[in-house]
């Protein structure tokens, strides 16, 4: 028997999942109805900072079609404290943090009743008439602000939550004769995850047990932490997240409404649902960025980067969720991104505002980073007059200097930035457009372009245990998955890492097809649920395929292995004598005699002639946890046309080569890269979460909070370099978060690069037409060189400091 | 996203609107395309008791030539604002402005006299029929009268028509414009 094998990673497989979402054949959680379950609403407070005197649900409870209502006080001692798994210090202020609001609200949005109703129309009207007193307090919105000694306090401990600091090398020196120091302030805007799919949670009680359905991304780490919190036996819990729609870190969380889910099942002793509004996610799901960042750089005259100095301030918003204070330590690693230096110190406080809290929002902590050095490294080519592209590489890691062990104490383990810097500037055309830019400049027309450059890289594969475990974070950072080979050959691959819209249920598959050598259709991939896969730490960090990837990998390893020694039994050779080749075991000389993994699995089924003291078995686990993170990196380029004279932007090209290790699926791959790249533009361009004088958010719709859409973006132009990571067995890197990395810096630098002749700066996110006219009429107006018309050189509009 | 509870009525002529809207009371709304009133509802911003529905009133829908004006009906949406070969010849700046607001289905289901009566500062009719200096007939139960947009109106999202009959069974009449 001859099988001719085809390698199934590296296949542009259409997605296994898509046939089910794509035409309704999926339960998402609110689609799951159970009998005699009832529905929940919940009241949440119109201020932003009020003392509660007093909730009155009694109304509620006589309104028709009701079964419960609660306040806050009904809850008071099985509550508990929503979670938070990063005390990033040991003086870390990290205040209570109750489901239903008690006494105090602190941002306009928070939980202060539920009703239990027949119907969602009939919880939705008793909501009216639960009456509730508040006394006002004043809001606290500015960060800065927040941090004088006069201002309201959000939490009695006061308005700074952490300082964490880290420092390597001598940063005096570098920045001490400096002949080039630039300084400038970022301003990082909040920001709404807004996934396709609201949350939505269910929650069903039989005697103590208690199953939870939710739109999530962390069934497992939620069981946990709603065992911690409410004291319910983690073995009576089962957390089952169905199909997904998107999560971007906003369900990598453990809600107000997922406790309350729990315990009014419990009060009820029955089932209950609750599904949120757009309207009411958006105050209510935890908000992303929010930092303002002072960044300060030190170079010789020629550009070699000397030293960095980053103070961030870091806006947690009302309480600290499951990963707020990290967040921005996540992005402490990466300022430093490509280039070498001698010195680098970070500082960030955490500030305690009257807002929405935040956490992890798509990459989490990197993309500020990145965006914070790729800005001003722009800055300063422009300032030394000298390419941006030329700049980055006189700093940059060179290829033939990997592994190396960067300023920030991480070990790059490769990289090729010359490659993807090559190939993205002979896609770009970059030489044809500057020349472009030139002449439009010199012409002085009204339409300018600009030309932004963005040479990332980032973190991902999330964790090395031991790392997470010496930034204080609450767990591990290892992933499960096992393999299941049943008696008609078919696979069962169970693994830990919950997607929510990834596809891993295809990439998993072609890995297993390739490691197993059976077909890609023959395998199945179980995900999402306690009692399924028992064992995972979820889907965040693009972990999955790095971390959950390699442990279905080594899973494989071990059938393979139980495989060999049942083999040798058939084929009445020593396993020393077999060779895994074309995906089964032969007798190595004689490739003719050999046993599928199919035929193998069958033989332990029968179990009639199995070798002495083997058991009859192929189905192994494996739990992984890495040595190292992964780093992907790429060259995104973006030429941007700027309207001077209405302030609109127009993305007129854009190419991103990204280089993530070597690539499964690359469909799911660029569908990662298209999303990507958009969701970056989106802050860039388009989205804030913005919040009025007393502290209500005034883009609680979609109305107002504007995410772009396919008819506003350019087709993007992408490639990839393959350089694989070392790291692990399949030489993966991640890419759930590469695109939003990349592209917010590369269009603000294309926008600032087009205006810079006019004596343009900056303009802050995101850069709508208004701001980028004001910024226009700033420049023109303000005293000094280069407004007007000028020639084509970037450089000679620069101050010292914005 | 769940509307409290209203009445709703739908009239089957233009007076038995009128008479619908004149005996209902202060918290009565006009619903026609309800591309406004209905997020409006959805969100608990308005809590109307009654709605009159005037989809049915055919009488308000459609584009005429009126001799030395075209006489644009209430109920007539965007899209047939947007194609109607009337329009296009004698008033082309009223068609390039529908063929932009929102998004085709928005552009289906909203009308011209809803998007006047709603006077959002940022609709794109109501700039539009200022400049074009059109004439705004009100229907109400005293009978009928004539407005032009600069009287019409009054603030953001507030018009005159009459609060007893609160809003639109506006007919618009664009001028012949060579535009």
């Amino acid at each position: 028997m001859t099988t001719i094998v085809e390698h199934e990673v590296g296949k542009a497989r259409t997605r296994k999942e898509d046939a089910r979402l794509i035409t309704g054949q999926t339960n998402w959680t609110d689609n799951i109805t159970l009998p005699g379950q009832a529905y929940v609403a919940f009241l949440r407070s119109p201020y932003a900072h009020a003392r509660i005197t007093s909730v009155d649900v009694s109304a509620a409870r006589q309104a028709p079609g009701v079964m419960a209502a609660f306040s806050g006080a009904d809850f008071a001692g099985e509550q508990g404290s929503l979670p938070c798994a990063w005390p990033v210090t040991e003086d870390i202020v990290m205040p209570d943090h109750p489901p239903m609001a008690v006494d105090t609200v602190r941002y306009a949005g928070e939980i202060v009743a539920a009703v239990v109703a027949r119907d969602r129309y009939a919880a939705a009207d008793a909501l009216e008439s639960i009456d509730v007193s508040y006394e006002p307090l004043e809001p606290v919105l500015d960060m800065q602000a927040a941090l004088e000694p006069g201002s309201p306090k959000v939490h009695e401990a006061g308005n700074k939550s952490f300082t964490w600091t880290f420092a390597n090398g001598d940063l005096e020196a570098a920045f001490r004769d400096a002949p080039v120091v630039l300084e400038r302030t970022y301003r990082q805007q909040r920001l709404i995850p807004s996934a396709m799919e609201p949350r939505a949670v269910v929650c069903a009680p039989v005697g103590d047990e208690y199953t939870m359905w939710s739109a999530t991304q962390i069934p497992h780490v939620l069981r946990v932490m709603l065992a911690v919190v409410t004291g319910i036996p983690e073995q009576n819990l089962r957390v089952i997240a169905p199909d997904v729609g998107g999560g971007f870190g906003s369900k990598l969380q453990v809600t107000a409404e997922e406790v309350l889910a729990l315990l009014l099942a419990r009060k009820l002793g029955r089932p209950v649902k609750w599904t949120e509004s757009r309207s009411e996610g958006n105050v209510a799901v935890h908000h992303g960025r929010d930092q303002i960042q002072r960044i300060r750089i030190a170079a010789s005259a020629d550009g070699q980067l000397r030293g960095l100095d980053v103070d961030l301030l870091a806006d947690m918003g009302a309480y600290l969720m499951l990963v707020t204070p990290g967040i921005p330590l996540l992005g402490a690693f990466m300022y430093n991104a490509i280039y070498k230096m001698d010195a680098y110190r970070f500082n960030c406080t955490g500030v305690f505002t009257t807002k929405t809290p935040t956490d992890a929002y798509r990459g989490a902590g990197r993309p500020e980073a990145t965006f914070a050095i790729e800005r001003i490294m722009d800055d300063l080519a422009a300032h030394l007059g000298v390419d941006p592209l030329e700049l980055r590489m006189r700093n940059w890691i060179r290829h033939e200097e990997f592994p190396y062990t960067t300023i920030a104490g991480l070990t790059y383990d490769s990289g090729n930035y010359e490659a993807a810097t090559a190939q993205a500037r002979s896609l770009f055309h970059y030489d044809d457009l500057r020349k472009e830019q030139s002449e439009r400049n010199a012409a002085g027309s009204p339409v300018r372009l600009g030309i932004g450059v963005s040479t990332y890289t980032e973190m991902c594969g999330l964790a090395p245990s031991r790392i997470l475990g010496s930034l204080a974070y609450g767990a591990g950072g290892w992933e499960h998955a096992s393999v299941r080979v049943l008696p008609t050959g078919k696979v069962e691959v169970v693994t830990g890492s919950s997607a929510h819209g990834q596809g891993h249920e295809t990439a998993w598959s072609q890995i297993v097809a390739d490691e197993l050598g059976v077909p890609f259709e023959d395998v199945r991939v179980l995900h999402g649920d306690t009692q399924v896969a028992p064992k995972g730490m979820d889907t965040y960090g693009s972990r999955s395929l790095t971390v959950g990837g390699t442990a279905v990998v080594k899973a494989c390893g071990k059938v393979r292995e139980k495989a060999r020694v049942v083999a040798a039994a058939m084929l009445e050779v020593s396993p020393d004598d077999l060779e895994w080749a074309d995906g089964r075991w032969s007798v190595r000389g004689d490739p003719e005699q050999g046993k599928t993994i199919g035929e193998i699995a069958f033989a332990t089924f029968a179990a009639h002639n199995m070798p002495e003291g083997v058991e009859p078995s192929l189905d192994s686990d494996a739990t992984y946890d890495p040595d190292n993170f992964s780093f992907p990196h790429g060259t995104h380029l973006c030429a941007a046309e700027v309207d001077t004279e209405t302030g609109a932007v127009k993305i007129r090209s854009y190419v991103a080569v990204d280089d993530v290790g070597v690539v499964v699926n690359p469909l799911i791959v660029d569908g990662q890269v298209h999303g990507g790249i958009a969701q970056g533009i989106g802050q860039a361009l388009y989205e804030e979460a913005a919040y009025d004088s007393s502290g209500n958010l005034m883009t609680a719709t979609l109305a107002d909070y504007l995410i772009p859409s396919a008819a506003d973006l350019p087709a993007f132009t992408i490639a990839r370099t393959t350089t694989p990571s070392t790291g692990n067995p399949l030489g993966v890197k991640g890419v759930g978060e590469a695109g939003t990395i990349a592209s917010t810096p590369a269009v603000v630098n294309a926008v600032v690069d087009a205006l810079r002749p006019l004596g343009v700066s900056d303009v802050p996110m995101p850069c709508t037409p208004q701001r980028v006219w004001q910024a226009i009429q700033e420049a023109r107006s303000a005293p000094g060189p280069a407004s007007g018309p000028a020639s084509g050189s970037a450089s000679g509009s620069e101050g010292a400091a914005r | 996203m769940i509307p409290a509870k209203f009445d709703y009525v739908r009239p089957s002529s233009v007076d038995e609107a009128v008479r619908a809207l004149a005996s209902g009371g202060d918290d009565i709304k006009v619903i026609a395309g309800g591309q406004s009133l209905m997020p409006l509802l959805r969100m608990r911003l308005a809590f109307p008791d009654k709605l009159v529905d005037i989809g049915g009133l055919d009488e308000l829908r459609g584009v005429r030539d009126a001799g030395d004006a075209l006489q644009i009906g209430a109920l007539t949406t965007h899209y047939e604002v947007t194609r109607d070969p009337l329009i296009r010849q004698h008033c082309g700046l009223l068609a390039q402005a529908t063929a932009l607001i929102a998004d085709p289905a928005v552009r289906h289901r909203g009308t011209i006299g809803g998007g006047l009566a709603h006077a959002d500062p940022a609709g794109d009719l109501p700039a539009v029929i200022t400049a074009l200096d059109a004439t705004l007939v009100v229907r109400g139960p005293s009978g009928s009268r004539e407005v032009k947009p600069a009287d019409f109106f009054a603030d953001y999202l507030t018009t005159s028509l009459a609060s007893g009959c609160p809003s639109s069974t506006a007919g618009a009449t664009g001028t012949r414009s060579s535009t």
